[in-house]
């Protein structure tokens, strides 16, 4: 399998629970067990569109229980005998393989997964800032000799760009550092909020530089958040940012 | 049936509470780190080639990076 995925050094590890809420987009080549007229082959590639049913497969790392997985778009691109290529978009933990394996049994013909390249792992894509292995030894080195720190931005990307699609809540400078001590944020902290933001939900805890203070749980909507004066609206799950990157207590108005 | 909507689909607005400004003494914008920080809060969009397994690649990035710890954001593999 190739395509796009995320690599997090050192300190963005602690975003990988955001991707995966992400979704992702493959392309999969699918090699029918039998033959089959185009006109099937998408009738059942539709059917396979919105929620499905899976449990993982014996090597997977997780639990083996039934779970539903969202299928948000299934394209069907080409077919050449018995050679199916079609493009997915799926909710992260969605096996490409089993899907092959049930269109091949709604078919009743049988299938399997051939080939499968990934092209979105959510905000990543294969456009752009996409590098490979090569392009990353060779730039590294590149910095390594010129010392020059534009360099590096063309193969690393701020953890920040990981949290494109998570909501996000931007707050005050005097609120960063009790976040980043683990503190829940208070109504008072809040600055702008994005649309959306649903109760129980993950979301983001920006700064007005947009940095990452923390990955964290609302407690609340957009409109409630919006209409309260005081009380807790976000739980702070993953402080992201260091201690004392912030001072504690910075009143805002005093610069 | 109604399709789904993907989560890169979602269009947000920015709604806005509170006015205020953010102090430049501290903290900076993620594109304005210092070369180690810059490296050790980055992540990499790597095309993952045929073969390895995504924990092998990884390391293989860690390696040629000298760090001390790297992560990858979902198995892609056979």
């Amino acid at each position: 399998m190739t395509g796009v995925l995320p690599i997090t050094l050192e300190e963005s590890r602690k975003i990988v629970q955001a991707l995966l809420y992400s979704g992702k987009e493959y392309v999969c080549l699918m090699k029918l067990h039998a033959d089959s007229s185009e006109k099937k082959v998408r009738d059942v590639l539709a059917e396979f569109e919105n929620e499905i049913y899976q449990r993982p497969p014996l090597r997977a790392s997780v639990k083996r229980q039934l779970r539903t997985r969202r299928i948000y778009y299934i394209d069907f691109l080409e077919m050449d005998g018995r050679n199916v290529l079609f493009k997915v978009g799926c909710e992260g933990g969605t096996y490409i393989r089993k899907l092959c394996y049930d269109i091949g049994e709604v078919l009743g013909i049988g299938a399997h997964m051939q080939e499968l390249r990934r092209i979105r792992a959510g905000p990543f894509r294969e456009n752009g800032d996409m590098v490979t292995l090569h392009d990353v030894a060779y730039w590294f080195m590149e910095w390594q000799q010129q010392r020059d720190e534009k360099i590096l931005r063309k193969f690393i990307l701020p953890m920040e760009k990981a949290l494109a699609f998570v909501p996000k809540i931007y707050i005050r400078d005097s609120a960063v550092d009790a976040v980043c001590h683990g503190a829940n944020l208070t109504a008072p902290g809040v600055l702008s909020l994005e649309t959306g933001i649903e109760k129980d939900s993950l979301m983001a805890l920006f700064t007005l530089k947009r940095e990452a203070v923390a990955l964290a749980e609302a407690l609340a909507s957009t409109e409630e958040i919006l209409s309260m004066d005081h009380g807790i609206v976000a739980k702070t799950k993953r402080v992201l940012m260091p201690r004392g990157t912030y001072p504690k207590c910075w009143k805002s108005g005093e610069i | 049936m109604p399709r789904t909507v993907a989560p890169w689909e979602v269009t947000r607005q920015l709604l806005i509470k509170t006015e205020d400004k953010t102090d430049p003494h501290y903290g900076r914008k993620p594109e304005e780190r210092p070369a180690e920080e810059y490296i050790r809060y980055g992540v990499i969009n790597l095309d993952k080639p045929a073969g390895p397994t995504s924990h092998e690649v990884a390391a293989w990035v860690k390696r040629i990076l000298n760090l001390q710890q790297v992560g990858h954001g979902g198995t892609l593999e056979a």
